[in-house]
């Protein structure tokens, strides 16, 4: 494989697109909505004497998940949206080329919820067959990847990295060039690249997304941080919730395979790389670097102390760079547009774009992309659409589980690592779920800490005991049995846990009960009951 | 420094006394992955799909196979959520209790079909048709409240139109 067979497969892709194109989405969201069926049907009636000028494709998400199925007709004059498209209503979509009648409800492309959207991570995101490498190739896929081995030393590559500003998209925030530096600055000749695709946020599924929609940005970014970092073997750890990303992602590594793009003298250069996929269990914890890299060596999740970082020991103690998706995913697109150009949106200490994942009690659920610093009001009541059926905002949660919340009345902070830390959440993956009033905090932290008790791995007191401490607490704050001094412990305790355990779980599991009490301790207060010495007769 | 341990290619399983063909799948995916330790959770993923569930003559053919003690597969099944020790029911319903979903009601659905089934989550009905899992979020969450039914996600769930899908099973 050269450049000039990478140029001629991307040119016989471009040529060989019909003047009429429809896209379908069966990313996971759509296809359990019936997307399958609507291809069908669309297929169809475009075989039915269309086919000369029509042609349909699968493409990945299109975002706007609450509103699926999606199909876009693209034209020389422009595109035009449907949404929740059935099998009855897709034929009428076809017949409507040729003016006659629509029963598909129509979208709107410049709807608020696209229009203030900034595609980077996702510009490839519904636009391409995910299944075919080709059409990766025609937008310029691997190009970057050709230049990097070409034209530019592991050095050079680090430091354009380091100039973008991206600090990891997984929640720690931690700047990836000097991630990237750090590992690469490792003696050793084995190292490796692991892809934190262990999504186990309950709420959100940005990297499901980006893994079944552009599947090989994710591999093209890999390869370009093995190159860095002289790594030449990379694992996918992906959790097994998630099997058309796993499917997508199989057929992805066979075709780049196939095309020479993975494997050995990649382009001719001398850079071996290959991916290996690592199917995860059904653990949360395994999300945690150290806990993630014992479960791709077959062992159960434990994390364990650092140092030593993976950056230094790592997979089989090997220095590992370890990444999430997203990150990885921001890559191709840096070393194309430049690191000062992603350096030019953002904020002074968040640069670039942030994907979320919009959901909960809000009109318009679904992926949204915008630049760092656009404020959580503009997601959640301009993008969003606010709380359906004209009902109010009480809180918007970030970071899942091992975040907070924001109250309304501080919704016009601007989405960036610092601000969100200030108010005593974080970005985490991207979740973002909205909050009406009437869902009761103390109940949400409650279910919060029943998910992290049972995703503890049990190997630290603090984390093992406390979260169990912690959920029994407020269920006896929930059952109006706690008095204030209960109150008082469960805080004390909580601070203990986030101070003491061995790893982030346990560290960031007090922190919705932390974030809630903050905002919204009357609501912890009206729930308890006065202590026995003051119920005597009703008296002091 | 540990290295990934390969076994020596001389040692390969014997069959399973029982003849059972499920055995000998298991014997295909763990030459495929070379015996090595570290691909045991892959060979658990694959045992489970084969047999259902894990049993204990399961883990010790697997510990052969791959030349682990027992206590380390037991150990490793165990620890993950989606590994099961005990037999499933014939259909599976996974409630998603992600955050989303939970925030738009999944709480109540749990509730109104445990009642119908008369079983807690988790647990399989006594005629063994239905079994009663929650997942901690399936990622799909533009389309909450989901719920999993025989492997296959349903969006925009409420009690009645689980309910309804129950009893079509």
């Amino acid at each position: 494989m050269d450049l000039q067979t990478l140029q001629h497969i991307a040119q016989t892709e471009r040529e060989s697109h019909k003047p009429v194109r429809i896209r379908c989405c069966t990313a996971a969201g759509c296809a359990s909505s019936g997307a399958e069926a609507v291809k069908k049907e669309l297929d169809q009636a475009v075989a039915n004497g269309h086919s000369d000028r029509v042609e349909v494709c699968s493409v990945g998400c299109m975002r706007f998940c609450g509103r699926g199925p999606l199909v876009s007709v693209d034209q020389a004059e422009g595109s035009t949206l449907y949404e929740q498209v059935t099998p009855d209503t897709a034929g009428t979509i076809v017949s409507a080329l040729e003016g006659g009648p629509v029963t598909a409800p129509l979208g709107d492309w410049n709807h608020p919820f696209f229009a203030y959207q900034r595609p980077i991570v996702l510009e490839n995101s519904g636009n391409i067959n995910p299944e075919r490498i080709e059409e990766y190739i025609a937008v310029g896929g691997y190009e970057q990847l050709y230049h990097c081995l070409m034209e530019r030393t592991p050095e050079e590559v680090v430091s354009e990295v380091t100039r973008s500003g991206l600090r990891g998209r997984g929640g720690g925030g931690y700047p990836t060039g000097l991630k990237w530096a750090t590992v690469a600055k490792m003696p050793g000749d084995q190292k490796y690249i692991v892809c934190n695709a262990d999504e186990g946020d309950p709420g959100a599924f940005m990297d499901r997304s980006v893994l079944e929609s552009d599947p090989h940005r994710v591999l093209e970014g890999m390869a370009i941080a093995a190159y860095a970092v002289g790594a030449s073997h990379g694992y996918i750890y992906i959790r097994a919730e998630y099997p058309l990303a796993i499917a997508h992602l199989q057929k992805a590594i066979q075709q780049a395979k196939r095309l020479e793009l993975m494997g050995s003298q990649i382009f001719g250069a001398n850079f071996d790389f290959k991916v290996d996929i690592r199917v995860g269990a059904g653990a949360f914890v395994c999300g945690e670097e150290t806990a993630l890299i014992a479960s791709v060596e077959g062992k159960r999740g434990n994390p364990r102390p650092r140092p030593p970082y993976p950056a230094q020991a790592g997979v089989w103690g090997c220095p590992t760079l370890i990444n999430n998706v997203e990150t990885y995913a921001n890559i191709p697109a840096i070393l194309r547009e430049g690191g000062d150009w992603y350096a030019s949106i953002g904020t002074e200490n968040s640069k670039g774009t942030k994907v979320f994942a919009l959901t909960g009690q809000v009109e318009n659920a679904g992926l949204i992309e915008v630049p760092m610093g656009t404020t959580v009001r503009q997601i959640v009541e301009v993008m969003g659409g606010g709380v359906p059926k004209g009902g109010k905002v009480k809180a918007v949660q970030t970071g899942g589980p091992s975040g907070g919340c924001i109250p309304e009345h501080l919704l016009d902070t601007p989405v960036d690592y610092d601000s969100l830390r200030t108010l005593g959440t974080m970005m985490g993956s991207g979740g973002m779920i909205v909050m009406d009033t009437t869902t009761s905090m103390v109940e949400i932290s409650r279910f919060y800490m029943d998910f992290c008790r049972e995703e503890s791995c049990g190997k630290c007191i603090p984390c093992r005991a406390g979260t169990v401490q912690m959920y029994a607490l407020l269920g006896k704050i929930l059952d109006r049995q706690a008095t204030v001094a209960d109150l008082e412990k469960l805080e004390f305790l909580a601070n203990v846990v986030k101070d003491t355990s061995l790893c982030g779980l346990g560290m960031s599991a007090p922190n919705p009960i932390l974030s809630t009490l903050r905002y919204f301790r009357p609501e912890y207060e009206s729930l308890l009951r006065e202590p026995a010495y003051l119920e005597v007769n009703g008296k002091h | 420094m540990p290295s990934p341990t390969t076994a020596p290619s001389t040692v390969s399983p014997a069959s399973h006394p029982s003849g059972d063909k499920r055995f000998k799948r298991l014997d295909v995916t763990m030459k495929r992955l070379q015996y090595k330790a570290d691909s045991l959770i892959e060979v658990l993923h694959a045992a489970q799909e084969a047999f259902g569930f894990l049993e204990l003559d399961v883990l010790q053919y697997v510990a052969r196979g791959l030349q682990l003690p027992l206590s380390r597969v037991y150990g490793v099944a165990t620890f993950y959520h989606l590994f099961s020790l005990k037999p499933q029911g014939e259909h599976t319903c996974v409630v998603c209790l992600g955050t989303a979903c939970y925030v738009k009601g999944a709480g109540k659905i749990v509730e109104d079909l445990e009642n119908e089934l008369h079983v807690k989550l988790g647990e399989t009905t006594e005629d063994g048709k239905i079994s009663l899992m929650s997942a901690r979020c399936i990622g799909a969450c533009g389309i909450a409240p989901a719920i999993v039914f025989d492997g296959d996600v349903a969006g925009k769930q409420d009690p009645q139109s689980a309910l309804d899908h129950l009893k079509a099973w």
